[in-house]
């Protein structure tokens, strides 16, 4: 009775499913074709509404999480992505996806370290000068700490927005530093304005990366760096086999015992599975027009910067 | 590998993408294995690669291991922390939760209750006429426990990481009712009521988040208080739940015009000190 019983509900459920994909289909063509998210197939508009959820309920909790997930391990990623970047003063930033804040605030620090030591520079260029010579330097230079240089912070996400300015305000930023809401896609800046532009773990979540790879093209100036850090693919076989141990049986875990919420993580590691790898990546940036497109592996492949320019 | 059966002890190494994109194993039935292309798509709620109710997220051996060390160090580093109990008392109840269901099942009344799945929710309570009942009586004590500590049956966590259907309406069960253990017990809401409680859950249900909680909980006492649950109350406790039947096995629903005294005489329960 069992068998016989199967086949008929089989058919059934097949037949369900047929009519499911065509009436996903024509709710396709209204709100966007497949894509995915993390291992679910869904739609365009689904995938935007999801990743904007995540992002709402794990953003008070985001850098704890980022600490215990990398074992602190995230915070040498960025510093290197800062000294790949060697900004001088001066110099226009823009962080996409740049939510909490994490490289505005390394990049800050950067040019402001490298202003210091240009000062230092100057003055001891400067030694034989008459003591009001000297203190007219330093008072002018004391408003120019920063050098001009300017980061503007944007985010899709305002509960991301939000715990950055609280980050900035905590840890004592204010010049030189915006925040703006905007989506990657369909940045809210004029052609030909930033010197530098970076997305940091963020161009995972983007539903159409195409889209903003061209508006990353776009809002560079002739000669301005596209710098993406984003997780990537780790050919080694044994170490693939540990990571993948520890990101689907240990991250999921941590996310519900810190934040209480599983789901969010589960979802981030299966979005670094279905990522494009290093050279694909690398392709894509290619088609956006920049040139001299490289990557540089961060732990074998566990992380990666791809850095291209606008010519 | 993947039908190796639910039992492998080791710790399962997903493949990165499979085929039908689940990373996740779990040790549930396999029965939701087989016609996993589109009973998948009818029984997935949002995540788990065969959820058996809402809400459910399959888990591997070493994932219930690993969140059954973590939610028992938060519940301890942090007791606001409800949802880190309700975690530990899922992920550690595999042995306890199977018995209480066969207590349920070999009992006329828990065994009504296993089949028709009554809640006990704000909505379902109807709080006019529990408030309309006399004195004393069940419904009434129970709506003014509620009340006077400020407490909701709302608030209850569903289950997560049960992966058993039955099991997980069991726990729920257990943790809807648990108001009424204090209204019982005649425990308030502070943390020396929750402790006595604890004792007296400890014995009845043999969970281990509730043994963990009884033996933990006293630490953030004062010493007097202390005192008082050391020599009055927790052998009281410990008495009541040896003495009483599984309370489990009481439709509450159906009870709340009898007396508290004459319930907890029916369930053994001796009266508190």
């Amino acid at each position: 009775a069992a068998a016989g019983l199967c086949p008929c509900r089989v058919l059934l459920s097949r037949r369900g499913g047929a009519l499911r994909v065509l009436r996903g289909s024509m709710q396709g063509l209204a709100a966007g074709p497949e894509t995915h998210f993390g291992f679910q197939t869904v739609t365009e508009a689904e995938r935007r509404e999801k990743i904007y959820q995540v992002f709402e309920s794990v953003a008070k909790k985001y850098d704890i999480m980022n600490d215990s997930m990398t074992l602190g391990i995230h915070r040498v990623w960025k510093d290197i992505l800062m000294h790949k970047m060697n900004p001088s003063p001066g110099t226009l930033l823009l962080d996409v996806a740049g939510g909490t804040g994490d490289i505005a605030f390394r990049f800050l620090n950067y040019v402001r370290s490298v202003r210091e030591r240009q000062l230092q520079l100057k003055l001891r260029r400067h030694q034989n000068l008459s003591w009001q010579e000297i203190s007219e330097s330093y008072q002018e230079d004391k408003f120019n700490s920063l050098g001009d240089s300017q980061v503007v912070v944007c985010d899709i996400n305002k509960e991301m927005l939000k715990v950055g300015k609280q980050k900035a305000q905590h840890l004592g930023y204010s010049e030189g530093l915006s925040w703006v809401l905007g989506n990657a896609e369909e940045l809210p800046f004029d052609d030909d304005k930033f010197d530098v532009y970076t997305i940091a773990f963020g161009i995972r979540n983007v539903t159409r990366i195409d889209l903003a790879l061209q508006e990353a093209y776009r809002v560079l100036k002739p000669g301005g760096r596209f710098l993406c850090l984003e997780f990537s693919h780790v050919s080694n076989p044994l170490l693939s086999r540990l990571y993948d141990l520890y990101s689907f049986q240990v991250i999921p875990v941590l996310g519900e015992v810190i934040a209480g919420d599983w789901k969010s993580y589960q979802y981030l590691v299966e979005s670094i599975r279905r990522f494009p790898p290093q050279e694909e990546l690398k392709a894509m940036i290619e088609d956006a027009g920049f040139f001299k497109v490289d990557y540089q592996n961060l732990n074998s492949g566990i992380v990666a910067i791809h850095s291209g320019f606008k010519l | 590998r993947s039908l190796r059966g639910s039992r492998a002890p080791r710790a399962p190494v997903p493949d990165p993408p499979l085929p039908a994109g689940r990373a996740c194993l779990s040790h549930a039935e396999p029965r939701a294995r087989h016609g996993r292309g589109q009973e998948e798509e009818e029984q997935e709620q949002e995540e788990g690669c065969y959820s058996l109710y809402p809400g459910h997220i399959p888990t591997s051996p070493l994932q219930k291991a690993l969140l059954a060390a973590g939610s028992a160090a938060m519940s301890l580093y942090d007791p606001y922390r409800h949802d880190m109990v309700a975690v530990l008392g899922e992920t550690t109840g595999c042995l306890a939760l199977p018995n209480l269901r066969d207590k349920m099942k070999h009992h006329p009344e828990g065994y009504r209750i296993l089949q028709e799945r009554p809640r006990i929710r704000l909505s379902t309570l109807d709080t006019a006429r529990l408030r309309a009942l006399p004195d004393g009586s069940l419904g009434r004590e129970y709506l003014r426990f509620l009340e006077d500590n400020k407490v909701s049956p709302d608030t209850r966590m569903p289950p997560k990481f049960v992966d058993d259907e039955e099991l997980a309406y069991v726990i729920q069960r257990y943790r809807e009712v648990h108001d009424l253990m204090h209204t019982l017990l005649g425990m308030p809401t502070n943390m020396l009521g929750e402790v006595v409680v604890k004792w007296f859950e400890a014995i009845q249900t043999g969970l281990p988040m509730c043994v963990l909680g009884a033996a933990f909980g006293p630490v953030r006492l004062s010493a007097r208080k202390l005192q008082v649950l050391a020599t009055e109350l927790v052998p009281w406790a410990i008495r009541s739940g040896r003495n009483a039947s599984c309370v489990l096995n009481i439709y509450y629903e159906q009870r709340w015009e009898q007396p508290v005294e004459s319930l907890r005489e029916e369930i053994g329960i001796f009266p508190p000190p």
